[in-house]
């Protein structure tokens, strides 16, 4: 356990990918396969749900301590964590023991599962006489199911590969879909090659820029292709053997979340397509809510069309990377387009569609186009080089493909409250919550309708800390309710009903562009200009 | 009470001084002389005479003080005042002030574990004590000071081995001649920031042993980059100064700091390494002091001073009230720029906002 808390600790304390790597290197060499399988589990997010006992920690914490709950509540505010804020209340144990760390996660983490209160405080406090002032912060974690370390599943996957000596691809493969922590699946992780394990493995996805300046920049509009850049699910739909797969960009299966779109998939073995999945709706495709709430769902329906009436899953393919078990990526856009094109154009079935070609004669003209994209559900368009090859990640815009999306909505809101960050701002209130005027009813009051993170700069986010702390004007928990008064200027990418909020609309990846410090908060926007923002097949 | 909260600071009616004024008064008692207890520009100073040493080479050669010996009191009007060790930075003190059978105590910053560097901690039995609370939460327990030590020259080995500066950002007075006397001269040279050079001849004047230190400047800068060590302030991070003592692998700072203990602050400061090294008390440190002390009222400053005044009250069931610092009473800032370093632990203590 000891030499996972250093792990822990060194992964939280350094921000570098390469340092990551080296440690995680280190660690996957060193450590017994049972305590490495537990790791990779955990920073892959296949980490075991929380065991039901976080409220448990901070009772047994005060009785072991004797502190009041006040005192408690004080520190929890000061250190911003729960774990961590009984790990530095309790007192040092007498003597520590270094029990491996998959013994204490079936000893100590798994068996808080599924057993009454009494059993559970038995083990932790027993948990306590064992562990070291730094690794009880690590159990807690633990326990607490919220564990959480900036690690990127590729940088796992890259240690993985530079322990085993094998290729990055395939140990990235290896590690998709659900991982078991036992030894013989890390094992399994490190194993060399075999022939037919490339069978169902997706190419690497290509990945697009941004748009950089003006779009003449990018020369001739005939060496450009357009299409719709579509808010879905980035897939590839592999057809291979006798198995149809369904891989997402996040590198899941999600074959078994859109049954009836493998059912259609009835493609000439050999055969793999690049495209979006998709909800479609009456007027075309729904909001990326819909498919948040489709992947949301445990367990898909039986593949009946008509359980989810007028809204089914499409895919819509863009690229062929693969026909006739050959590998088409080294072949320009052009001529992957029309084999895709062929090979669809004998279906009838549009549940497996193609996105369609935007014509344009010049750039002003695509300009326009891009303008309405709201009314189409997309949100802007792509730009393909006619000659671009299917390229490995992200490469240079101008030699392959480029989003040229729509600007964001903004909006002027008014700061309602706030809470603390995690990490490294635990000290500071950096989560906000932001509300827009109703002014249906009089007087007007603030309905919420979005929470933002992230925009601002540390001197403005320690400023406004200070505000909030000064301006509390009731507190619930970590939540502070301030004075209604500091306006800030959000971006966001799309709008919907919801009930999340009082004003009955949540909004996509919020955040914060400026602070209107300019602006009083009567003058900020009002849930009537909100709901305008809905499009029409949104409501 | 004896002391009284002013515009100035606290204030001594019977004696006719005040203790660690924040403004310039006539004549100034002064616990040590960090910037937050020590203000220049006072008629006259009665302090330790180190501490009078310290703020000779800081704000003025020809400052007027009288030094006042250890535990030997003086007559100011109807008061007997002596200063007693607070083992916080050396010189620092406690004054005891005695008037009609009444015995008061103020703190200054404090702490109980051993310090080379400082004199040691002496218990003042009162029926009233003014304590800090710097540190006022059950979270802060300091690890054994050798152990950090230990951890500080690991890594500083570490990071020589890998062709990397090792940045200790710590106070200039105080924490900074702890760290020198605590870091292992066999590793590698020690740097030291232009702010250190005056307390170091003050230290070595009064016989602490420092290491041999170079002034890290562009002549020394060949000499440290790589294997050295640099002490520094945490202001220094991010200049031209700091960077042109890198490494062929750059350099790697580390907080030496009792706010380290908390993980969230050391993420905060975007350091490489924290290490939990203070000159206050602990929390353990300020209970027992005060225990210790006999004091039936305590005040409460400096930090933490609600909590620690409240715990007091129902726990050991003492009268406590809370000493205003000089950041109280003001309006809180509102402009975008962080407060300056507040107290000598190098990070602004926003609670204390409130
Ligand atoms: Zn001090």
């Amino acid at each position: 356990m000891r030499r996972f808390t250093d792990l822990y600790l060194a992964l939280d304390g350094t921000n570098s990918t390469a340092e990551k790597t080296a440690m995680l290197v280190d660690y996957f060499h060193s450590a017994p396969d049972a305590d490495a399988a537990w790791v990779v589990a955990f920073l892959t997010g296949n980490r075991p749900k929380g065991t039901g006992a976080t409220g448990l920690l901070r009772d047994l914490c005060l009785r072991h301590t004797g502190h009041p709950a006040w005192l408690f509540d004080e520190c929890r505010s000061a250190v911003g964590d729960l774990s961590e804020t009984v790990a530095l209340l309790l007192p040092p144990p007498d003597t520590a023991t270094d029990e491996p760390l998959h013994v204490v996660m079936r000893a100590r983490v798994l068996a808080l599962i599924g057993v009454d209160a009494e059993a559970k405080e038995r083990i932790i406090t027993e948990a306590w006489t064992v562990l070291d002032a730094e690794s009880r912060l690590v159990y807690h974690k633990l326990v607490r199911g919220g564990f959480r370390v900036g690690v990127q599943r590729k940088t796992v996957a890259k240690a993985l590969a530079k322990v085993a000596g094998v290729d990055l691809d395939l140990v990235v493969h290896r590690l998709t879909g659900r991982f078991r922590p036992t030894a013989a699946d890390f094992r399994r992780l490190l194993d060399p090659p075999s022939p037919d394990e490339h069978l169902d493995r997706p190419y690497p996805f290509f990945l697009a820029n941004g748009l950089e300046g003006e779009v003449e920049s990018l020369g001739p509009p005939t060496d450009w292709v357009a299409e719709e850049k579509w808010d879905g699910i980035r897939a590839q739909l592999i057809v291979r053997n006798d198995s149809i797969r369904l891989w997402s960009r996040g590198e899941e299966s999600i074959g078994p979340m859109f049954p009836e779109l493998v059912a259609a998939a009835q493609l000439p073995p050999g055969t793999v397509l690049d495209g979006e999945v998709l909800i479609w709706g009456e007027h075309g495709p729904r909001s990326f809510f819909e498919l948040q709430r489709r992947l949301n769902r445990r367990v898909a329906p039986a593949p009946q069309l008509s359980l989810f009436g007028e809204e089914s899953a499409r895919f819509i393919a863009y690229d062929l990377l693969e026909s006739d078990g050959i590998d088409r990526r080294p072949e320009p856009f052009e001529s992957r387009r029309s084999r895709l094109e062929r090979l669809l154009a004998q279906r009838t079935a549009d549940v497996i569609g193609i996105s369609p070609l935007v014509p344009f004669a010049d750039w002003s003209e695509l300009a326009a186009i891009r303008n309405g994209c709201a009314g189409r559900g997309t949100e802007g368009l792509m730009l393909k080089r006619r000659e671009s090859i299917y390229g490995v990640g992200r490469t240079r815009g101008e030699d392959g493909w480029i989003k040229w999306k729509v600007d964001p909505f903004t909006l002027d809101a008014v700061l309602i409250g706030a809470q603390p960050g995690s990490g490294r701002r635990a000290n500071l209130h950096t989560d906000c919550t932001f509300a827009v005027w109703d002014r249906r009813e009089e007087p007007a009051c603030l309905v919420t309708f979005a929470k933002a993170y992230s925009g601002l700069d540390q001197a403005e986010i320690e400023s406004l800390d200070r505000w909030i702390r000064t301006n509390t004007v009731a507190r619930r928990g970590p939540f502070r309710e301030v004075r209604p008064e500091q306006v800030f200027e959000l971006a966001f990418e799309g709008i919907q009903r919801s009930t999340r909020h009082r004003s009955g609309l949540a909004v996509r990846f919020p955040r914060i562009l400026r602070w209107r410090k300019d602006k009083p908060a009567d003058e900020a926007d009002d849930l009537e200009t909100l709901a305008g923002l809905l499009p029409a097949s949104g409501t | 009470m004896l002391l009284e909260p002013t515009v100035d600071g606290l204030w001594c009616e019977a004696g006719g001084f005040h203790v660690d004024p924040w403004r310039p008064v006539p004549l100034a008692v002064v616990t040590h002389a960090h910037a937050d207890h020590a203000t220049p520009g006072c008629g006259r100073y009665l302090a330790s005479e180190r501490t009078l040493d310290v703020m000779r080479v800081r704000f003025s050669k020809d400052l007027e003080g009288t030094p006042v010996d250890w535990g030997t009191p003086i007559e100011l009007g109807q008061c007997r005042v002596s200063l007693h060790p607070a083992g916080h930075v050396l010189g620092s003190a406690q004054i005891r002030i005695e008037c009609d059978a009444e015995v008061l105590c103020v703190t200054g910053d404090y702490k109980r574990e051993a310090d080379p560097t400082a004199e040691p901690f002496e218990v003042v039995p009162c029926d009233t004590l003014l304590t800090e609370s710097t540190f006022g939460l059950p979270i802060y327990r300091w690890p054994d000071p050798s152990t950090v030590f230990e951890r500080m020259n690991a890594w500083w080995r570490e990071n020589a081995a890998a062709g990397r500066t090792t940045v200790f950002l710590s106070y200039a007075f105080g924490k900074a001649q702890r760290i020198l006397a605590g870091l292992d001269a066999s590793i590698g040279p020690i740097g030291v920031h232009g702010s250190l050079v005056g307390p170091n001849s003050v230290y070595t004047r009064a016989g602490i042993r420092l290491p041999d230190v170079l002034r890290a400047d562009a002549d020394s800068a060949a000499t440290l980059a790589g294997g050295g060590a640099i002490v520094c302030p945490p202001s220094a991070t991010g200049t031209p100064w700091i960077r042109r003592f890198n490494g062929p692998e750059g350099a790697r700072m580390g907080f030496v700091s009792g706010w380290m203990q908390v993980r969230g602050r050391r993420r905060w400061r975007a350091v490489d390494r924290g290490f939990i090294l203070s000159d206050h008390a602990d929390w353990d440190g300020l209970i027992s002091t005060v225990r210790a002390s006999g004091a039936r009222r305590v005040g409460v400053t400096h930090g933490s001073s609600e909590v620690l005044a409240r715990y007091l009250q129902e726990k050991l069931e003492l009268e406590t009230f809370v000493v205003p610092t000089r950041y109280v009473g003001e309006s809180p800032p509102t402009s975008a720029a962080p407060p300056e370093a507040s107290t000598d632990e190098g990070v602004p203590d926003r609670e204390r906002e409130e």
